[in-house]
């Protein structure tokens, strides 16, 4: 499985490794939910730091497709919360016209 | 894993999916897709260009302030010499004003570099997905039928249309903390001008600065009268010692002196024999000339 943590690149991790990251990812989850930065923070940080540990980085220069994508370490809420509900345009601007 | 990850996940899925519906003769589109990515890519150096020049101006800023800050803190000091206490207050009380103002731009100057390096890091992980691409494509626009290029064709726009994602956000990011730190630098500049936090230049001179000088002035012009009265009223028995205190050094001096003579004598004499030869050279055509008349 291969997973992004935006800003940073993509990781590769065995099927064991990501389950074990449910827990982790259910606090990120609660966090945004209840709105609070610093619970986010610490959530987020343990989760990703599990991923650069139990994973191998994918080269640069391999084009792949990510499973999963994950927000930066940093991230605030509002990013969070902006990256959600973001639906529309502005994300991938390479490609967006025809 | 589901939940929000999965959702973001689909956004960017959903994205590269919408663009790859568009496209008509995909192996046509390659090469503009290609371009777009070189754009991106440009703007994303671009972005890190804007970064950096915020920072350094960020570094130049807090630069004045440490300059006003020893400033003030000479002046306190300097007040505070001179008694005058509640000057130095006011010094002091500006400086931890200036503080907190630099102790703002550390923050940010932290986040500046921080955003600096993510997006060079950024850039190059772009770079090298977009090197990806152009030899992807190369190899599909040679080597495959279109049908089976739509497959390879999704497999490489999905690979780089997530990173772009990625790194558009990066650049959004950048942008949106650089517009608030070029606001706040703004603001700086603005108390910069309006002599608020004085002028580093020391062209205009604060409030501090000229009271400090008017009660320099003032003590220089006490001191040097207090100087001459005393030297008036020690007048007649201060004079002799002066003149006893300059004999004693040319008598030390004299023997160099005595010695330095003679060949200061010589070099008078060597001037005077080599007067007459010149006239002598002249003299004998002068002779042989009133011979031959």
């Amino acid at each position: 499985m291969i997973v992004r943590i935006l800003n940073e690149g993509q990781w590769r991790l065995s099927d064991e490794a990501v389950r074990g990251l449910n827990s982790l990812d259910d606090a990120v989850e609660q966090a945004v939910a209840s709105g609070d930065q610093d619970q986010l923070t610490r959530a987020l940080h343990t989760l990703l730091d599990r991923i650069r540990t139990t994973g191998t980085r994918v080269p640069d220069e391999e084009l792949e497709d990510s499973d999963l994508i994950l927000p930066a370490a940093d991230s605030t809420l509002e990013e969070v919360q902006q990256l959600l509900s973001e639906s529309e345009e502005g994300l991938i601007p390479g490609v967006s016209a025809p | 894993m589901a939940g929000i990850f999965q959702r973001i996940s689909m956004i960017f899925r959903a994205k590269t999916d919408k663009a790859l519906d568009k496209l008509e003769d995909p192996r046509q589109t390659l090469d503009y897709s290609y371009q777009r990515q070189l754009e991106l890519l440009q703007k994303v150096r671009r972005g890190v260009a804007d970064v950096a020049t915020s920072r350094k101006r960020i570094e130049l800023q807090a630069n004045q302030l440490n300059t006003q800050a020893d400033k003030l803190t000479n002046q306190a000091q300097k007040a505070l010499e001179v008694g005058r206490e509640d000057l130095a207050r006011e010094a002091l009380t500006r400086r931890s004003g200036l503080q907190q103002q630099l102790s703002d731009l550390q923050v940010q100057h932290a986040q500046l570099q921080g955003e600096e390096e993510k997006l060079t890091r950024a850039s190059q992980r772009l770079q090298a997905k977009v090197d990806a691409f152009r030899t992807k494509k190369e190899t599909i626009k040679a080597t495959y039928s279109a049908a089976e290029a739509q497959t390879r064709i999704n497999e490489a726009f999905s690979g780089i249309g997530e990173e772009m994602g990625d790194v558009g956000l990066a650049i959004q990011r950048a942008e949106d903390k650089t517009a608030q730190m070029q606001a706040r630098a703004g603001a700086i500049d603005e108390l910069l001008a309006s002599g608020a936090l004085d002028d580093p230049t020391g062209t205009a001179k604060d409030d501090i600065t000229l009271e400090l000088e008017q009660l320099a002035s003032t003590s220089d012009v006490e001191n040097e009268l207090a100087r001459m009265k005393a030297a008036l009223a020690a007048g007649p028995s201060a004079a002799p010692q002066a003149i006893e205190g300059q004999q004693g050094p040319p008598q030390a001096q004299q023997p160099p002196a005595q010695a330095a003579e003679p060949p200061s004598l010589g070099a008078q004499q060597a001037q005077e024999y080599q007067a007459p030869p010149a006239q002598s050279q002249e003299a004998p055509p002068a002779q042989p000339q009133g011979d031959l008349r």
